[in-house]
């Protein structure tokens, strides 16, 4: 198998994930089954990509360093384009957009060779700076700001942010003997999901008071806090087989997740009422858009990567 | 077999990797000849995404029905469009004779082909649909049991515009529409075949919002 390299905890959790899955489906499964007179067919295409993104997901780290990072790569590829094409763009910036697509491969490409320096000024820097000088060369005045800005804005959210994941691979295993580089992603990406998934079940069982009626109506304080703590529970149990998190320091991290993660939730979701659309794609089914499944790894990425990188690398 | 590698190397993986293409009611698109497809034009891509819409298989009786004047211009191009592509050419001038002008579009029809066809004439302007040519029409009075289905695309002319020479990748959606049987009248043929393509335009823009005017609340504020 090519996952043994793996330390043994990343790959119970890996089965562990698979598992949950699997429990997941026989209650949606059983569900339909039991009542039949309730439409489960939005729930049942759910899990069923659920299925998918966890394949990719273990696609994406049990090979090794480079599929991972080219794995990543595209999933931030789909993620800007799917931004793209949900923007206003301006017919004049054609050329502009292929060089902000170029980034994606360059700022990837740090990561796998683990230039942490030119990894986080090349886009908050230098694609920041290139661009509208491109605009600029074009010519085109009318709309700048809003295009240079919101071009650069997707940039950092799908591009940047999102390849903090891949840098957690970059770190050393040496400094995190329980879980190695892939047990900080597993970690985080795993308690992001799962946060999403417990904020949205609390919500739905006692939700009443709602945190941000004008841009996600749904979301409510019972919803938040009740993911927050299920999220801050899971970090301190697992964090000692994944990642070098000292009992304290996980509660942190927990928390950080939980309540970051619904930041990237809401931030997408403005983002989508600003424009009038409800799902971000519809490259997930019963999801909506890839976006709408990154959204709040679009924060807890790099805040997680710089929590433990400050403490431990 | 040029075609067929040429769509599974290049096309195929264009299509769904690169562009990425979300399609409504795929199962509406002929599953044999004779056939015809129509859709709206922005870009080359048009041609070559609607025929990636097709099982491999078929490929090799998907033909688009493009100008002579463009494709055939010089030796490379029309080699390529010939035998790559699987151009059917067609002459733009008006001074050539109704019937004789659509002959080889009868001929692959009467093979079985799926022909595509593109009633503006030309790509245009970016995102924007123009007047269909009524050709179309003509072709139908003549074949009278060959169906007619509508393809909508929007996206593509954002990726590949008239005059740009570099790709650039977007998610590209497609509505196929009804199959449009001929009704007996020319003119009433092109309306209802306009009419069937601004409802699959309207649908696209109801799933984008990417309405051609700006929406309400972006109005600038005047207080």
């Amino acid at each position: 198998m090519i996952a043994l390299h793996l330390p043994a905890s990343v790959q119970i959790a890996l089965l562990g994930m698979f598992g949950l899955l699997l429990v997941a489906t026989l209650v949606v499964g059983g569900l339909a089954h039991l009542r039949p007179e309730r439409n489960y067919t939005e729930l049942t295409l759910r899990v069923k990509t659920w299925w998918l993104i966890v394949g990719v997901f273990t696609a994406a780290i049990v090979v090794n360093h480079t599929v991972s990072v080219i794995i990543l790569a595209f999933v931030s590829f789909l993620a800007f384009k799917e931004y793209l094409s949900l923007i206003p763009t301006r017919r004049t910036d054609h050329r502009v957009l292929l060089w902000a697509y170029i980034a994606i491969p360059f700022q990837y490409y740090w990561v796998a060779i683990g230039w942490y320096g030119l990894f986080i000024i090349f886009i908050p820097v230098y694609a920041f700076l290139f661009l509208p000088m491109r605009m600029v060369m074009i010519g085109e005045t009318q709309g700048f700001l809003r295009a240079a800005g919101t071009l650069h804005w997707g940039l950092m959210t799908t591009v940047f942010s999102l390849s903090h994941m891949a840098y957690l691979l970059a770190l050393p295993d040496a400094k995190n003997p329980a879980g190695g580089s892939v047990g900080l992603l597993l970690f985080l990406v795993f308690l992001t999901e799962i946060n999403d998934v417990a904020q949205y079940i609390w919500g739905k069982s006692f939700g009443k008071h709602k945190v941000t009626p004008t841009v996600s109506p749904n979301k409510t304080m019972e919803g938040l806090l009740g993911g927050v703590l299920t999220t801050t529970a899971l970090a301190v149990l697992l964090a000692p087989w994944l990642t070098p998190l000292t009992p304290w320091q996980s509660v942190a991290a927990g928390a950080l997740i939980g309540i970051a993660g619904f930041v990237g939730d809401v931030t997408i979701s403005a983002v989508k009422r600003d424009i009038g659309v409800k799902d971000s794609g519809s490259i997930l089914p019963g999801h909506g858009g890839i976006l709408d499944r990154l959204d709040s790894l679009t924060y807890t990425a790099p805040l997680f990567f710089h929590f433990i990188y400050f403490l431990h690398y | 077999m040029l075609r067929l590698l040429f769509f599974l190397i290049i096309i195929k993986p264009l299509a769904i990797l690169v562009l990425g293409l979300n399609i409504r009611r795929h199962e509406l698109l002929p599953a044999s000849g004779p056939a015809i497809v129509v859709a709206n034009h922005n870009s080359h891509l048009d041609t070559l995404v609607l025929m990636s819409l097709f099982p491999l298989r078929l490929i090799a009786k998907v033909h688009p029905v493009a100008a002579a004047d463009y494709f055939l211009r010089n030796r490379w191009l029309s080699w390529f469009a010939r035998n790559v592509i699987g151009i059917i050419p067609l002459e733009r001038k008006p001074s050539a004779k109704g019937a004789q002008v659509l002959a080889p579009v009868t001929k692959a029809l009467a093979r079985g082909d799926i022909l595509i066809l593109f009633p503006e004439g030309s790509r245009g302007e970016p995102e924007k649909m123009s007047k269909f040519k009524n050709g179309i029409a003509h072709l139908l009075s003549e074949q009278t049991t060959v169906a007619v289905t509508p393809v909508f695309f929007y996206g593509l002319g954002k990726s590949l515009p008239k005059g740009e020479l570099f790709l650039v990748p977007f998610f590209v959606d497609v509505f196929v529409g009804e199959p449009l049987a001929w009704n007996g009248a020319r003119q009433a043929f092109m309306e209802a075949l306009e009419s069937s393509m601004q409802q699959l335009q309207y649908q696209a823009q109801i799933a984008t919002r990417h309405a051609q005017e700006p929406p309400p609340q972006t109005q600038p504020n005047k207080e």
